[in-house]
């Protein structure tokens, strides 16, 4: 075994354990924001379908707060396991956060407990409805904080080194980094695009079975509606993000662009492979779109892979995550925006097949979107665990047993979500929405 | 106070209260299992299950606020301990990753009965995390954790001959059983149900002897451990009387089936004197040695900011805490009503 070895797994069980808790961070982060919409549509318009729609999403909900709290603590306690010395600077510096997020944690854990159990308990559901606002703040509020954390690593600022030593700390001012406004909103944005076409998609579903109450039909527009507004400001904030990587961080911009040479007028390649020399093959190629990207004009000049030394160079690869999330963006907003066009296509039908197939597909397409925008995030800023001052590979434990828990590490994920999933379809299949709202009925018709 | 002695005494607060609500949590799920396994039926599990379905989440919290915290105020912690427990470390997130979730899908997910093989998961798990957590406290007595050629070594083969680590762990398995049925008692009562009361209060008469037999024990194999810490006990050596008188009562009220909301207040006493009274003789130092208060404590101005944070977070957290208790735990309708009612 060489030095080298415990820095790759490290590297590897990081990431698996983020991969998988981003999923149910996300789904944490949304879902109580679709949540709470839907009981609130049921109480202005006093349709108990609403109220209903938001009984069934948090009853699943629960479920995957359940593994988005177990992985959460993965990671937490993982980031010291497998990055000591680097928690060791980086707790000078952003320990501010941190201990925040655990706060907005602990808020979210409150209340989402009195939330679950208090739907009857109430006499006016303004109160219940009331009770999930701490939960969305706690929920969005600690994607905030964390992502305060990330974006710190990739615009360490707020300090000044001397000798190997922080010194001169400035808490905030590393927290508010130029690179949290940006990040934070697209994290929190993409989490909303996510869950909306998540809960569409089982809607969609439910219709393509050949369900026709109207309980689903409203389910769809709700939930179509926010993921087409969500998935819009999503693009927006990317772009945003891309004239930020082009101001503070071009060498990430440039590596997902293969963009080689500093100059205006640039090009933006879309897939394609590289070829020897670095030369771009089978791209498609926009002329001055990166200018445009970068700085909103094509004279923009954009700098190149070529100014920064080779080993501070991000892998080329990133160049795919980027153009597979910039893709599925575009479907995201895309096929919602189908889904309110449909009047007006001649002829059709108003839920055709193939758009409620896209619609179920939503889910899956954002979580792929998700997960290559952080791979394209985060192998972007290597060599870099803290961009400019400390290399990954200085951050990393030296403990030789790191393939060991890697092991048990995929296996513990494995049976988790695997299981998480059986449950949850469980729980669908064993109530049925049909008798529920049946139920609901048989109560509405005796006064 | 300065800033120091106030964040090392926020942590340990904050891990004296998950000492508390984990050990309720813990011991109630090994209860919870042990009486559907042994045929009790469901006669305590409702009443485990109705006091827990709301809280377990925040159980979690203030694990993870103490270990956030104890990076903040002392980044060291993070390069020593880190290191050091990568192995340990992981088994016990594996373990908490296995009972929470397993928790979850059997509470919110399965509509009908108790899932056996979840339960059991999480009964045994309840065991297992303790006894592990505890050994953070073995290897803090110093002597485990070394640095050689500026990397940091553990001495696992020294750590596990050694009786004040299996004087630790057994103190952590038989007060984390005590505590809970303690607790489980009071809520069985209060929530008048007159069967599962008699039988939470013999399981908490059964462990209140090996918990003061095994304090005692851990209290002398810290002397042959530590000397230094041990003398720093005899210091306040008031507090360790004060717990055992503590005890005394709690134990009295259980036994004589009267005022049992004092009766868990005593306990509470009981453990905060001992607690307290461990951590102020462990200082300064965080690990024996090699963590020291003031010498590894961060910079002025994080230490300021984390405090005011946390100043600021107790203004949202307590109001919310005392609200989850008002409405589950001292409600008199839902203690009393048949069964936790969710969405």
């Amino acid at each position: 075994m060489t030095s080298l070895d415990p820095v790759l797994l490290s590297r590897f069980l990081t990431g698996l354990t983020l991969f998988v808790h981003i999923i149910f961070a996300s789904l944490g982060v949304g879902i109580p924001v679709m949540i709470a919409l839907a009981e609130w549509r049921g109480i202005r318009a006093n349709d108990p379908h609403y109220t209903l729609l938001a009984r069934r999403w948090a009853r699943g909900f629960v479920i995957t707060v359940a593994v988005g709290v177990v992985t959460g603590t993965s990671i937490g306690l993982q980031l010291s396991l497998l990055w000591p010395s680097f928690m060791r600077v980086a707790g000078q510096a952003i320990a501010l956060p941190l201990f925040m997020e655990t706060f907005a944690f602990f808020v979210e854990a409150i209340f989402l407990g009195i939330y679950l159990y208090t739907w009857d308990r109430f006499r006016s559901k303004l109160v219940h409805l009331s009770l999930l606002i701490p939960v969305a703040i706690g929920s969005s509020a600690s994607a905030l904080f964390i992502t305060t954390v990330n974006a710190f690593m990739n615009a360490p600022q707020g300090f000044t080194l001397a000798d190997g030593v922080l010194t001169d700390i400035r808490p905030l001012e590393a927290m508010f980094n130029k690179a949290t406004p940006t990040k934070v909103a697209h994290v929190l944005v993409s989490a909303y695009t996510f869950c909306a076409g998540v809960l569409g998609g089982i809607a969609a579903y439910s219709m393509l079975r050949g369900q026709k109450h109207v309980y689903f039909k409203k389910a769809l527009k709700l939930t179509m509606v926010s993921t087409f507004v969500f998935a819009v400001a999503t693009a927006m904030v990317g772009d945003f993000s891309g004239k930020y990587l082009a101001k503070y961080q071009p060498e990430k911009l440039a590596a997902g662009e293969w963009h080689f040479d500093t100059r205006p007028y640039a090009t933006l390649v879309f897939g394609g492979v590289l070829g020897k020399d670095n030369e771009v093959r089978y791209g498609l190629k926009i002329p001055y779109a990166l200018s445009i990207l970068a700085g909103n004009s094509p004279r923009t000049e954009v700098v190149g892979l070529n100014d920064f030394p080779e080993d501070e160079r991000p892998p080329l690869s990133i160049h795919y995550y980027f153009d597979a999330m910039v893709a599925l963006g575009g479907l995201l907003v895309l096929i919602p925006l189908l889904y309110m066009l449909r009047g007006w296509v001649p002829g059709g039908k108003a839920y055709p097949r193939w758009l409620l197939i896209g619609i179920m597909a939503l889910g899956p397409l954002a979580f792929v979107a998700i997960e290559a925008g952080w791979m394209f995030t985060e192998v972007g800023r290597q060599p870099w665990i803290l961009r400019g001052y400390m290399k990954t590979a200085e951050g990393a434990t030296t403990s030789g047993h790191v393939g060991l828990l890697v092991v048990l590490f995929v296996i513990l994920y494995f049976v988790v979500c695997l299981s998480c999933i059986r449950v949850l379809s469980k729980l669908f299949r064993n109530q049925d929405a049909m008798e529920e709202i049946k139920a609901l009925e048989m109560k509405g018709d005796r006064p | 106070m300065n800033y120091e002695l106030i964040g090392i005494t926020v942590l340990w607060v904050f891990l004296f209260g998950y000492i508390i609500v984990a050990s309720i949590d813990f011991g109630a799920g090994f209860f919870s299992f042990y009486s559907v396994a042994l045929g009790h039926g469901n006669l305590v599990h409702n009443i485990i299950q109705r006091y827990l379905s709301p809280v377990w989440e925040v159980t979690n919290v203030f694990l993870i606020f103490f270990y956030i915290g104890l990076i903040g105020f002392f980044p060291d912690a993070a390069y020593y301990y880190g290191t050091a427990l990568l192995v340990p470390g992981s088994l016990v997130i594996v373990l908490l990753a296995v009972r929470g979730v397993y928790y979850a899908f059997n509470t919110y997910g399965s509509s009908k009965e108790n899932n056996k093989v979840y339960m059991a998961l999480y009964g045994a798990t309840g065991i297992l995390i303790p006894a592990a957590l505890s050994t953070v406290l073995a290897i803090s007595e110093g002597g485990v954790i070394t640095v050689r050629h500026g990397k940091v070594e553990v001495s696992w083969s020294h750590f596990f001959a050694n009786p004040y680590t299996w004087s630790v762990i057994l103190l952590a398995l038989v007060s984390v059983l005590y505590i809970s049925a303690m607790f489980l008692s009071y809520y069985a009562k209060m929530s008048g149900d007159q069967g599962a009361f008699e039988i939470l209060r013999r399981y908490a008469l059964v462990w209140s002897g090996p918990t003061i037999a095994a304090a005692l024990l851990a209290f002398f194999e810290i002397n042959r451990q530590n000397p230094e810490h041990f003398r720093g006990m005899l210091e306040y050596a008031w507090m360790f009387a004060a717990s055992f008188l503590c005890f005394l009562i709690a134990v009295y009220l259980v036994w004589s089936r009267r005022h049992l909301g004092w009766c868990f207040m005593m306990v509470m006493l009981q453990f905060a004197f001992a607690w307290f009274g461990y951590g102020r003789s462990h200082l300064p130092y965080v690990l024996y040695k090699q963590i020291n208060i003031y010498e590894n404590f961060t910079n002025d101005t994080m230490a300021i900011a984390l405090i005011t944070a946390f100043g600021l977070g107790l203004i949202v957290l307590i109001p919310s805490l005392v609200l989850l208790m008002r409405l589950f735990l001292f409600d008199a309708k839902y203690v009393r009503g048949s069964s936790a009612k969710k969405g």
